[in-house]
């Protein structure tokens, strides 16, 4: 079986101006949104407390708010979670009041009203924590693109490093509008997915310019124009871009179907960072390459001939 | 020429086999234990404690399923939970309290896995349940105590040296004292300078004003002492609440990570937490008479019968109920040496305990005082030393009759009265059992489905190339899991995804692979030299994608906290293996299926498409 029967190449070069035209488009819009609507940050960086109790029976979320809200601990928000027995309860921090007392005072007024609620989960963050929660993962973004963007000018060229860290910018800021545009919670295991995305998706376009640097090479390539050899570059490496990222978000789905609550983010992540990361590594890092004005002499030096790719 | 060295074949099997053994463990399950430690290094846990609880043990008919000696710990292995119960129970009867005793889970691996050192994953709280504090050390507090006690001790020295002196001001860590004239200043300058090397100052000559100040290494060493002594603190408070593992350490300069794995009842160690007990000075009646009437039961009017510790198990003390001074005045007991360099604890009293001090041992030259810890009510003698002086200055030393090892449970004792600086929780994750048993069973779900599905595409895909890959991504999991119990690292729901994930990540490599191979064949190239060109060409593209992967994840594990840590240790790893088996060891499999074929005509790697020219 063979799903890919490439015929010639496809001429993905020559789609440049459309494909950076829809990039750009998505893009903005994904800035747009993180602007107007922002992300919607979980406990972890705003600071509050968080509750998962369980019921015996479906859960009475009317009746739940009510009670929590007469504790006038300021907005609470209550939710179901996954079931209609579990219940996510949400507090702003107060000054002048522990977690502790929160949670067992919030405790006593639900079993008051059904004394089979059992409190699963608790989870309180103060103000502080999440300031540096967001310093440190905006040094980890940082860190990841600079020791990527220095390997890669190593291994390759500083125009390749520099698509590559834009695509996969790209990829990120676009994960981030759609948390923004559907407000859907941020949390610190949706952050550790964004960064992985990061890694994952830089390999899409590492996969394509090791065969742009293999082409350049190739004797029977001499002739063909750089953007004909991207496009055969692409070529022959769809069938793998595909079938890679198919496993990968097979794998994923299993994570969204299986994982529970818990897991739902990240997951919702990866799927985002996946199916764009095929497309930017495709679609924007080659087409930025071309323009930045890759070309032959950048990745053969005359003086050294010896093929390094071919160990 | 699809051929590996033996030694080739022998690094797979040697990884194989120490995988197999290190992944293990993680099947047995758990079996209920109880734990028994020793809060004290003067209290030791060995062969005798043993025989004392199996005595007990056996007199109950209760009979453990083992009984061993782990470090510092005796573990006893119970055949159900109930019989972990009534064995708890029993062996707290017999041993009273000067050990902590409490419920665990082991791992129900054989004895043989265990002397290997293969003990099963580490879960984090998220897996198995428990309490997660992060507490916050008021840092200023912790320097304003130690700037009130300078104070004290300024107004001591100048007393002491007739230095005549105005007003001393406190200005944050700053202390200004007024003098009277050029002479008094200088006076005053050359005490500060031979009494309180710890304080750099400087003085104004027109207004006679000596403004002291905190030297910076000296505000560093306060702060980090305080940092230990309420860790310390924690220490003890933790140990009443009976937890088999607890986790109390350092987190950045001034925070505390307290980790309760297996505690439901958050109210209780929160409370246990952030009580403060009391140490108490009071003094001993050593009237041979009012003992022995105690001691039959019948206790003088304002005298208590309490147990002092000792080396040889708690004894009976007569001690006043009139308190003289209490831990409120005690600002530090440290572990040292007396002049004859024998062990001995030296006690820093501040101005106002110092003074009592004096009176009280100026008075009572030749008795006993006992320094007396009140905790959750309940009185106990730390110990209770002869007054041989009257001690002024505030500067006590406690020596005689101790080694290193009491000494140092004395001090901490005297210390664990106290928090060295209040502390807060800025961060609490409370996870209940059956959330992390819902926890494990999911993300051991997404694995298993996520794995079937690719090892079932690539089967039907790449045919026997696929059944090779699928292969050695099982291979890679097994020694994922294997290095993660070998390194005993924590595994929390985002490292499960981090398996999970990986795993997916990791079939690109066998993809690039396969799909080379297809593509070196479809160009005409023989079986034998197509799987050779295969892999040459596939390795660079591996090794560069998973470096750059491998950056990602090395500043994720730098600057992620919590969660992200958790994702990026396992996910760093995994890279790692998956290096090893995508390559080596699934190179490892088709060589031996293929290697032997000196003429290959077709290898099954599914259909190879070629477009018709």
């Amino acid at each position: 079986m063979e799903l890919f029967r490439i015929k010639r190449d496809i001429p993905f070069m020559s789609y440049g101006r459309l494909t950076t035209t829809i990039s750009l488009v998505t893009f903005l819009l994904a800035v747009f949104f993180l602007f107007t609507k922002g992300l919607n940050f979980s406990v972890e960086f705003t600071g509050g407390t968080v509750m998962e109790v369980q019921y015996r029976q479906a859960a009475n979320l009317g009746d739940i708010r009510n009670r929590v809200d007469a504790l006038k601990f300021g907005e609470a928000t209550v939710q179901s979670l996954g079931t209609s027995r579990d219940v996510l309860i949400r507090l702003p921090s107060k000054q002048g009041i522990t977690s502790a007392q929160l949670s067992e005072r919030v405790m006593g007024a639900l079993k008051a009203a059904d004394p089979a609620v059992e409190l699963r989960k608790v989870e309180f963050v103060g103000p502080s924590v999440g300031e540096e929660l967001v310093t440190h993962g905006l040094t980890a973004v940082i860190i990841v693109c600079l020791g990527i963007m220095l390997y890669l000018a190593l291994r390759f060229e500083w125009r390749f490093a520099v698509s590559a860290i834009i695509a996969n910018m790209h990829d990120v800021v676009i994960i981030l509008g759609c948390f923004a545009f559907f407000q859907w919670e941020f949390s610190l295991t949706v952050l550790a997915g964004v960064l992985a995305v990061l890694g994952y998706s830089v390999n899409e376009s590492v996969v394509v310019f090791d065969r742009i640097r293999e082409n350049f090479r190739k004797a029977a390539m001499r002739n063909k124009s750089v953007s004909e050899i991207i496009d055969n570059a692409i070529t022959a490496t769809m069938s793998r871009t595909l079938i890679t990222h198919g496993c990968t978000e097979a794998m994923v789905l299993s994570m969204l179907v299986f994982g529970g609550p818990a897991l739902h983010g990240f997951a919702i992540a990866l799927t985002i960072g996946i199916v764009f990361g095929i497309y930017s590594s495709v679609l924007v890092a080659s087409p930025i390459a071309l323009w930045l004005g890759v070309v032959r002499e950048h990745m053969i030096k005359p003086q050294k001939p010896k093929d390094e790719a071919v160990v | 020429m699809n051929r590996y060295p033996l030694w080739k074949y022998f690094i797979i099997v040697v990884a194989l086999i120490v995988s197999t053994i290190y992944t293990l463990p993680n099947f047995f399950g758990e079996t209920p234990a109880v734990q028994i430690s020793s809060s004290r290094q003067s209290i030791p846990v060995d062969t005798a404690l043993m025989g004392r609880v199996e005595a007990a043990l056996t007199a109950q008919h209760i009979t453990p399923d083992g009984l061993f000696l782990d470090g510092n710990s005796l573990k006893v292995r119970f055949h159900d939970p109930d019989t972990q119960i009534k064995g708890r129970d029993v062996i707290q009867q017999a041993l009273g309290d000067q050990y902590i005793i409490a419920l665990n889970l082991l791992a129900a691996s054989p004895d043989w896995l265990t002397k290997l050192k293969a003990y099963p994953m580490f879960l984090g709280l998220d897996l198995r349940g428990g309490v997660h504090f992060l507490l916050e050390v008021d840092m200023k507090a912790a320097t304003d105590k130690t700037m009130e006690r300078y104070a004290g001790d300024i107004r001591r020295e100048f007393k002491d040296k007739k230095v005549r002196f105005g007003a001393i001001k406190r200005n944050g860590n700053t202390l200004e004292v007024q003098l009277r004239d050029a002479a008094t200043l200088k006076a005053a300058e050359d005490a500060v300078a031979r009494a309180l090397p710890s304080l750099s100052f400087t003085s104004d000559e027109n207004s006679f004003k000596l403004s002291l100040t905190l030297k910076p290494e000296e505000i560093t060493r306060i702060q980090s002492d305080a940092v230990k002594q309420n860790i310390t603190t924690l220490h003890n408070r933790v140990n009443e609440l009976g937890v088999a593992e607890p986790v109390i350490q350092q987190s950045g300069s001034n925070r505390i990570v307290v980790q309760l794995p297996g505690v439901q009842d958050t109210a209780k160690a929160k409370d246990i937490l952030g009580r403060t007990a009391t140490l108490e000075v009071r003094m001993v009646s050593d009237d041979q008479s009012m003992v022995a009437e105690a001691l039959a039961g019948n206790v003088p009017g304002g005298y208590d019968l309490l147990d002092e510790l000792t080396p040889r198990g708690p004894q009976k003390i007569l001690v006043s109920k009139e308190v003289e001074l209490t831990g409120d005045n005690i600002n530090d007991a440290q572990p040292g040496f007396d002049e004859n360099g024998t062990p001995a604890v030296h006690i820093n009293l501040d101005s106002t305990g110092a003074s009592i001090f004096r009176q009280v041992t100026a008075e009572n030259i030749g008795k006993r005082m006992a320094m007396v810890l009140v905790e959750k009510g309940r009185a106990e003698v730390v110990t209770a030393p002869v007054i041989r002086s009257e001690i002024g200055g505030g500067r006590v030393q406690i020596s005689g009759s101790m080694n290193v090892a009491e000494a140092n449970d004395t001090a901490l004792l005297l210390r664990a009265g106290s928090l060295a600086a209040p502390m807060n929780i800025i961060e609490e994750r409370t996870v209940g059992p059956s959330l992390g048993k819902e926890n494990i069973e999911k993300g051991f779900h997404s694995t298993l489905w996520g794995f079937a599905a690719i090892a079932v595409f690539m089967l039907i895909y790449y045919r026997v190339f696929g059944l090779i890959s699928a292969l050695s991504l099982g291979v890679n999991l097994f020694m994922l899991v294997a290095l993660l119990s070998m390194l005993q690292a924590t595994l929390t729901l985002p490292g499960i995804a981090a398996i999970a994930l990986t795993l997916g990540m990791a079939i690109d490599a066998n993809v690039l692979i396969n799909e080379r191979i297809r593509e070196e064949l479809r160009n005409g190239v023989p079986p034998h030299s197509a799987i050779q060109a295969g892999y040459q060409h596939a390795w660079a593209t591996i090794l560069d994608s998973n470096i750059t992967t491998l950056i990602a994840g090395l500043a994720l594990l730098i600057f992620g906290s919590g969660p992200v840590r958790g994702f990026a240790v396992v996910h760093c790893l995994g890279i790692l293996t998956s290096m090893f088996s995508a390559v080596l060891v699934s190179r490892g499999f088709v060589n031996l299926w293929y290697g032997r074929q000196r003429r290959l005509t077709t290898v099954s790697i599914g259909q190879v498409w070629k477009p018709e020219t």
